[in-house]
């Protein structure tokens, strides 16, 4: 491998990135952080530095978990840290080589450590109709706020489960929006079940709080929460004229113009997949997570992970993931002692602990639905890409396709520009469904570069001081 | 399908399938043209069926547009600018592409 | 609903077993199938080399059979009977596996290209003894003429031109071999993957992960599994792993209305673009420098394309014989043990299913296959 240009190259800027940077740069080491998004703050303090700027209003309406984060954006800048805005990495090798582009030129970057924090997304939500104009993820929604100060116009309806559904109604009531319905999959039964967790969740009780006072908000608002639905789907020809669902044996249709989802976050595994690390499978919240060791560590001595790229555990427990993420890097450097390790992370090993804490109970309050993980109606796009849909994935299953890569093979599913994003947990679910199988026994997608797409003209034009001439 | 917030944000103008819009300075491609009409923003490839944006940060890829002459890009991902030209993605794209040029 | 019995012998047993469910292999199977002979396909798992799935989708002619003019029969066989078999496929499982043969191009850069190219056709041609070989060459002014609308580089000179060449699905050719497969009532064991295979009176056992399958008859169509399986039953065919890198585009309008060996567009609108060739032992990462010199000519023969996004690369292994050319070999120690390697089983699979098959049912080989045996490695090697 070529000299590194740099000790650590940080993907991603949201918490676990700027905390890992910032923690990284103070113990002495040049650091750059590469992010695709303008600006620093992931997803979840996506603009804060803009809306305080422009829209210092909404900070109110966003929140003041939102507003945390210009503490770390303003962190990050002060440190100093070498920043790579606008650059998307669309391939990481083994060996730490990072390859980015601006959109114009494809860059490489050469570091001794590389961290990957690439945080997580909305899990997809394939209901019937959700293919449809204006149906949107609920993180779609505040990210509409966040960056653009956007609010959707007319009737919202906002439907399944998990921690940003209340948030975002609940800041979509404070921003004056049209709610029509709050329809969440929640039963009492997930009730239920998560009251045993309740007494190990440290901030169980400031979370449980915090809920019961947004639905007392939402509904003083006028909004109605109905709970417990299933069957949902979205309805419309062009775009979503709003949504049906069943709800204590009966069926109703409530009108919406915008159709927000939500069943919770996963992972986003593209990079650490094509990097062909080892991944487990989150039996409780169906997701696939890479294997990490101690502080973020993996199998690969220079490759780490921090944030809810290794595991959902939300915004402040991936901050100190980042802080410890950093602190083991300098440790397998030799910059930290033991000692000194145990001294510096204290802080942030009881702050994740913290905030990990509240997990198992929100796992099992928030479970995704069966039927949302695997589409009992068979007219159910799937893949959203290709157009493919659950039948025809039960179909390719049934020819005994021994896994996702060859139905990828069959159906092209996969295949387009989202290169399975949308569509691999799906077809994962109904694949064990329809062999009788784990998720874990069924695998996942392989990853290949590019992570996103580049031009050709950007893969013609690289400069690689150590290639043969393409003289063809 | 969109309103806007008050914000102090400058104004951009910027022109969405021919008609003039004005949008504000940091708003993505993607919110400016969902806050100008609801509805589709591109046709599939495949089927030809209506999409729109669905995730708003870069990993759906249903919100590639015509921008700047330029096909398939992630409206989500770009910020407007004065004098951008913004068309909707119907089907699969042409070979040339003319940036800085009307689609 | 495939079987996927652990730990046991079925008792049944099947009058061949086809170890691999790649090209080859499903292949081979439809063949026997029509033959009215019982066919068990053994196959490994999903996150596997399966170079089947790695492919262009070329059905091509130009230039195979260098050295070995039966290959370059064996090759115009398959081609001349590519359509039957699509069309077949196409009615009974309604998979269209897109197999178009408008003839297909090698794009030459430059002076020393076309020379060295036209030197090596001439001696295909030659080594045929004067037998018609239907490849030719064109100039640049003809070239443009075939691909109207599409605007190549200035260094594209010329290039050599066949109206057999043509291309097809790979993917859909896979699925409807396999949905065939079991259309006429083959048995298709996933996740059985193969450790040995051993005599048991007339016939033999095939040892698999989740059990032992009988059958009288043996087919290995393993890619390069064959290199373990082969030689404990006399099939010790040398072959090795060869990198090859593919870049796909997103899906475009139509603009290429023929395939050439290193550019060709599916009927979904993407492009595929090769070709490489790394000794890289069984190592299928991507390699960025290899990525980057397929981008690099791509560009200079047709610099249109440079605007594209890539979407996807993947590299494959070939399974390369020393010589380039298949072998269809039945073992002397274990009659009945069949080993077959070749790098081509796209182009193969119409010829496999419908020729090749009726060989491994106890027919006389084809004319052809004097050349594809074991033994000219021998004389390779003492020559």
């Amino acid at each position: 491998m070529s000299t590194p240009d740099y000790d650590i190259a940080v993907i991603g800027a949201g918490p676990a990135g700027m905390a890992a940077a910032h923690e990284a740069k103070n113990l002495g080491f040049k650091v750059i952080v590469i992010d695709e998004q303008d600006g620093p703050g992931g997803q979840i303090y996506r603009d804060v530095e803009r809306v305080a700027m422009q829209r210092a209003h909404d900070l109110d309406v966003l929140g003041p978990d939102y507003k945390y984060g210009f503490g770390l954006v303003d962190g990050l800048r002060a440190s100093g840290v070498e920043h790579l805005k606008g650059h998307t990495v669309w391939q990481i090798e083994r060996d730490g080589t990072v390859w980015c582009s601006d959109g114009e030129k494809a860059k490489r970057i050469i570091a001794r450590r590389v961290l990957l924090a690439t945080g997580a997304m909305e899990r997809p939500v394939p209901v019937p109709g959700w293919t449809l104009p204006g149906a949107m993820t609920a993180g779609a929604a505040q990210i509409l706020m966040k960056s653009a100060g956007m609010v959707p116009a007319g009737p919202i309806a906002i439907c399944g489960s998990g921690p940003l559904l209340l948030l975002i109604a609940d800041q979509l009531v404070r921003a004056g929006a049209d709610i029509a319905v709050i329809a969440e999959t929640t039963t009492f039964g997930d009730y239920l079940r998560a009251a045993p967790k309740l007494p190990q969740a440290l901030l169980g009780i400031e979370y449980l709080q915090k809920g019961i006072a947004m639905r007392r908000r939402i509904k003083a608002a006028g909004v109605e929460i109905a709970s417990g639905i299933s069957a949902l789907r979205i309805n419309g020809t062009d775009k979503a004229e709003g949504v049906s669902f069943k709800q204590g044996g009966r069926t109703r249709t409530v009108a919406a113009s915008t159709v927000l989802l939500h069943q919770g976050v996963v992972p986003n595994t593209q990079a650490t997949r094509q990097l062909r690390l080892e991944h487990l499978w989150h039996a409780g919240q169906h997701y696939w997570y890479p294997k990490t060791g101690a502080n973020g560590s993996t199998e690969l001595e220079n490759i780490f992970i921090a944030g809810d790229g290794a595991g959902i555990n939300g915004a402040r427990a991936a901050e100190a993931s980042g802080r410890l993420t950093a602190l083991q890097i300098a440790r397998s450097l030799d910059a930290v002692s033991d000692a000194d390790f145990d001294l510096k992370a204290q802080p942030w090993q009881s702050e994740l602990k913290r905030h990990q804490s509240v997990r198992p109970m929100l796992d099992a309050l928030f479970t995704p639905p069966g039927e949302i993980l695997n589409p009992s109606d068979d007219a159910t796009i799937v893949c959203r890409c290709e157009e493919i849909t659950a039948g025809d994935v039960r179909k390719a299953a049934a020819l005994g396709a021994p896994g996702p890569n060859q139905l990828k093979a069959f159906l092209r599913a996969g295949m387009g520009p989202c290169q399975g994003r949308m569509c691999g947990l799906t077809v994962v679910e109904i694949l064990a469904a329809a062999q009788r199988k784990t998720p874990a026994e069924i695998g996942a997608y392989r990853i290949r570069p590019p992570l996103k797409p580049l031009t050709l003209a950007e893969l013609a034009d690289m400069e690689l001081p150590d290639a043969e001439s393409d003289a063809g | 399908m969109l309103k806007r917030r008050h914000s102090n944000a400058e104004i951009v103008r910027i022109t969405v399938d021919g008609e003039a819009v004005e949008a504000r300075a940091g708003e993505s491609v993607a919110a400016a043209v969902l806050a100008h009409t609801g509805g589709a923003t591109r046709s599939t490839p495949v089927s030809g069926a209506p999409r729109a944006p669905y995730c708003l940060m870069g990993v759906c890829f249903e919100c590639l547009m015509v921008i700047d002459g330029v096909p398939n890009r992630q409206a989500c991902m770009i910020r407007v600018r004065d004098g951008m030209s913004v068309t909707r993605q119907d089907g699969a794209r042409d070979l040339e592409g003319a940036p800085g040029g009307e689609a | 609903m495939p079987d996927q019995s652990a730990h046991r012998n079925s008792g049944r047993r099947f009058d061949v077993a086809v170890i691999g469910g790649g090209m080859i292999g499903p292949a081979l199977s439809l063949g026997l199938l029509a033959r009215g002979l019982s066919v068990c396909i053994l196959d490994e798992g999903d996150d596997v080399l399966r170079v089947a799935r790695g492919n262009f989708g070329l059905v091509w002619f130009q230039g195979k059979g260098f050295g070995m003019p039966r290959y370059v029969d064996w090759s115009r066989r398959s081609a001349s009977l590519y359509p039957d078999f699509a069309a077949e496929l196409k009615e009974s499982t309604g998979v269209d596996i897109g197999h178009a043969n408008p003839g297909g191009l090698e794009l030459l850069l430059g002076d020393d290209e076309l020379a060295h190219r036209q030197h090596f056709i001439g001696q295909i041609y030659q080594q045929g003894g004067g037998k018609e070989y239907e490849v030719e060459f064109l100039d640049r002014k003809q070239v443009d003429e075939m691909l109207p609308g599409v605007t190549l580089g200035d260094e594209v000179v010329g290039a050599s031109y066949s109206p057999l060449d043509g291309h097809v699905n790979p993917l859909f050719l896979l699925r409807a071999m396999h949905t065939r497969f079991q259309q006429l009532g083959g048995t298709y064991k996933p996740h059985h993957r193969v450790s040995g295979v051993r005599k048991n009176g007339a016939a033999y056992d095939v040892m698999t992960e989740a059990g032992t399958v009988s059958a009288a008859k043996v087919v290995i169509a393993a890619g390069h599994g064959l290199k373990e399986l082969g030689p404990p039953l006399g099939l010790d065919i040398p072959i090795r792993p060869q990198r090859g890198h593919i870049l796909v585009t997103e899906r475009t309008k139509q603009i290429l209305p023929m395939p050439m060996s290193a550019f060709r567009q599916t009927a979904e609108g993407s492009i595929m673009l090769g070709v490489s060739a790394e000794e890289a032992g069984y190592n299928d990462l991507v390699d960025t420098a290899t990525v980057a010199k397929i981008a690099g000519r791509a560009a200079r023969v047709i610099p249109a394309l440079r605007g594209l996004n890539i979407v996807r690369s993947w590299a494959a292994l070939r399974v390369l014989t020393p010589d380039k050319c298949p072998v269809y070999a039945e073992s002397q120690s274990h009659p009945g043990i069949y080993g077959i390697a070749s790098h081509s089983g796209v182009t193969l699979a119409a010829v496999n299913a419908k020729v090749a098959a009726n060989w491994i049912a106890g027919d006389p080989p084809p004319e052809e296959f004097q050349a594809f045996g074991v033994e000219r490695f021998d004389a390779q090697k003492t020559a």
